[in-house]
Order: structure tokens, then C-alpha cells, then sequence
């Protein structure tokens, strides 16, 4: 599994050659360093630690610039982890870009989704609601959660209102539309996680993985 | 400048002439029917030019056999093959929508007198 850091600079739209228009999503991913290759026989599986972003050294902690002094590196702002197959391929130091994704291919995206505070059962969890008028008093509220003598409690985990957004999502099997390396951008198909300058992680579709494999499995 | 304009830049055409709305045009239009494309033209007077960069679109409107006939192109889609500006006309508003309550002599436009 290949994947790569980035941030999310905004949406536009940009039109195919047959004229129809494709909404896409511009992301500002990597280059990222590797910081760390951990392999099945030290840390029990396989993966790579991509860092991105630079950072002044007075805003990293102790621990941090241990972690990168030790191997030769700059501070770098974010970490993350990938699991890889091949840790043997990764080196620590080695630099990943864009073009390790070309055009056309599927990829997935987490990111962190935009906090929308304490939110309503309708918004928070698509409740349908009663009517705007008509003489009605009852219009965004719950509505019976516990009853009376039977059950008599709430039920655990019932849905209600709360905090809403803020958590991770992945938004899965996102069409590369355009790469390019020269200006460390990718272009995906439709709407990904979090605000504009949010950060993102970009790996290869988990779904796209398998039907290829199955694919070739029939093949032979 | 919006962090995603550096990328829409190379999206826009450079070969659409300057048009005001007032101003009669030509679009080439590419139709593809089937495996054959062919152009056809449509023209009419610029009503209106709506959003910037990509999304930047224009409304053309005539009367055809009696029948208003308004088409919204994006600007910078390739189905149009080129744009003609037939007259530049004098108006004094941006959007042109009250064309669509005239018939006939109070639909016209004053025709921009060159110095």
C-alpha cells in the first residue's frame, strides 16, 4: 500500500475533453520523508512513518527531535503511519511524492470531518422531524426516547443530540483526476474530509486493492 | 488569491475574445451525434456573464420562429469550438433580463457608436 501526506487547499471544477464538467478537490500532498521503515521481525508488521511539513525546531518537543536528529533528519510538523507490504522497499530518509500516483487511479482519503458543535438529532443523526405549522408543536425534538412503564429507561446508546464532526473519516474510492508533480498537487474527484488546509492522508483504495485482485484471480 | 486558482488557471482558455453582455455573439458549438461531430452556431445577444475561473458561464438569448430561446454555455468548456462578436451593443446594466418581457421593436439594443 502506497500513500502519502497532504493538505486540502480547495475545490473546483474542471472540465474533461468531451466538455463534461468534473468536480475535483485540490490537495497539496507531500513530498514526504520517511522517518521510520518498521518491519515485520523488530516491530512485528510492516510499515512506513511519513513525515511532512516543516517545523522550526523550537516548536518541537524533546522526544521529536530525538526521533529525527537520530536519524539525520529535519523536524517535520506531522507523522504518520502506513502500512506497507514491502518495508524493505523504504529506506529512512527516502523522499515519496505525488507521482508515486498517477491518473486514474483510486484512493482513499481520511481526514478530520469540520466540527459542527452540539448538534440537533436531525442534523447529527438525519431524524425525520415533525411539521413546520399546521398548529404543530413539536418540529426538530427527539421525540420518545424511554416510553413508560415498558422499558421504562433509555436504552444505551440511543441516538441523541451531542457533539458533532471533528473525528476522523475516510472517504473511500476517490478517482484520481490529474497529478502534478510539479507543483506537488493531486487533483481527486469529488469532496474529501475537514476544512480547507485540513490534513489528509492519502493511501490507495482498500476497495480498488481487492477487485483488482479478484479480477486477476479469474483471469488465471 | 484562493489557494486553488494557481491549479484553474491552467484549465481556462485564452482564446475567447472580450464580450460584454449586450453584445451580439456567435458561438461555435461542437454537437457530437453518434460518432460524427459537427458545429453549429447559435447566435443571439449576451444577456448575462455569471462566476469567475472555471465556472465562469454566459447566457445567450434569441428569437427563434417566434420563440425565446436562451442557451447557458460554460465559457471555458471545450464544446464551444469559438465565439464571434457580431456587434458590441450599448446598454447600461449587467444582467439583461428584462429582454426576456419585450417582443419585437422594445426588444432591441442600441448598437455601441465607436469613437
Amino acid at each position: 500500500m502506497k500513500g502519502i501526506i497532504g493538505k486540502k487547499l480547495g475545490m473546483t471544477q474542471i472540465f474533461t475533453e468531451g466538455g463534461k464538467i468534473v468536480p475535483v478537490t485540490v490537495v497539496e500532498a507531500g513530498p514526504c520523508t520517511v522517518t521510520q521503515v518498521k518491519t515485520v521481525e523488530k516491530e512485528g508488521y510492516g510499515a512506513v512513518q511519513l513525515g511532512f511539513g516543516e517545523v522550526r525546531e523550537r516548536k518541537a518537543s524533546k522526544p521529536q527531535l530525538g526521533h529525527f536528529a537520530g536519524r539525520g533528519l529535519q523536524p517535520l510538523k506531522h507523522l504518520v503511519e502506513i502500512r506497507v507490504d514491502d518495508p524493505e522497499a523504504y529506506q529512512v530518509g527516502q523522499e515519496v511524492t505525488v507521482s508515486v500516483f498517477s491518473q486514474g487511479e483510486r484512493v482513499d482519503v481520511i481526514g478530520r470531518s469540520k466540527g459542527k458543535g452540539f448538534a440537533g438529532v436531525i442534523k447529527r443523526h438525519g431524524f425525520g422531524g415533525g411539521p413546520g405549522s399546521h398548529g404543530a408543536h413539536f418540529h426538530r425534538a427527539p421525540g420518545s426516547v424511554g416510553a413508560c412503564a415498558t422499558p421504562s429507561r433509555v436504552f444505551k446508546g440511543s441516538r441523541m443530540p451531542g457533539r458533532m464532526g471533528g473525528e476522523r473519516v475516510t472517504a473511500l474510492n476517490l478517482e484520481v483526476v490529474d497529478v502534478k508533480p510539479e507543483r506537488n498537487v493531486l487533483l481527486l474527484r469529488g469532496s474529501v474530509p475537514g476544512p480547507n488546509g485540513g490534513l489528509l492522508v492519502i493511501r490507495e483504495s482498500v476497495k480498488g486493492r481487492k477487485k483488482r485482485g479478484r479480477k486477476a484471480h479469474v483471469l488465471t | 488569491m484562493q489557494k486553488t486558482d494557481l491549479v484553474e488557471s491552467e484549465y481556462l482558455r485564452d482564446d475567447i475574445p472580450d464580450f460584454r453582455p449586450g453584445d451580439t455573439v456567435k458561438v461555435h458549438v461542437r454537437v457530437v451525434e453518434g460518432n460524427r461531430e459537427r458545429i453549429q452556431v447559435f447566435q443571439g445577444v449576451v444577456i448575462a456573464r455569471k462566476g469567475g475561473g472555471t465556472r465562469e458561464t454566459f447566457t445567450v438569448r434569441k428569437v427563434s420562429f417566434g420563440v425565446g430561446v436562451e442557451r447557458t454555455f460554460p465559457l471555458h468548456s471545450p464544446i464551444i469550438s469559438g465565439i464571434e462578436v457580431v456587434s458590441q451593443g450599448r446598454v447600461r446594466r449587467a444582467k439583461l433580463y428584462y429582454l426576456r418581457d419585450r417582443v419585437g421593436k422594445a426588444a432591441r439594443i442600441k448598437e455601441k457608436r465607436r469613437i
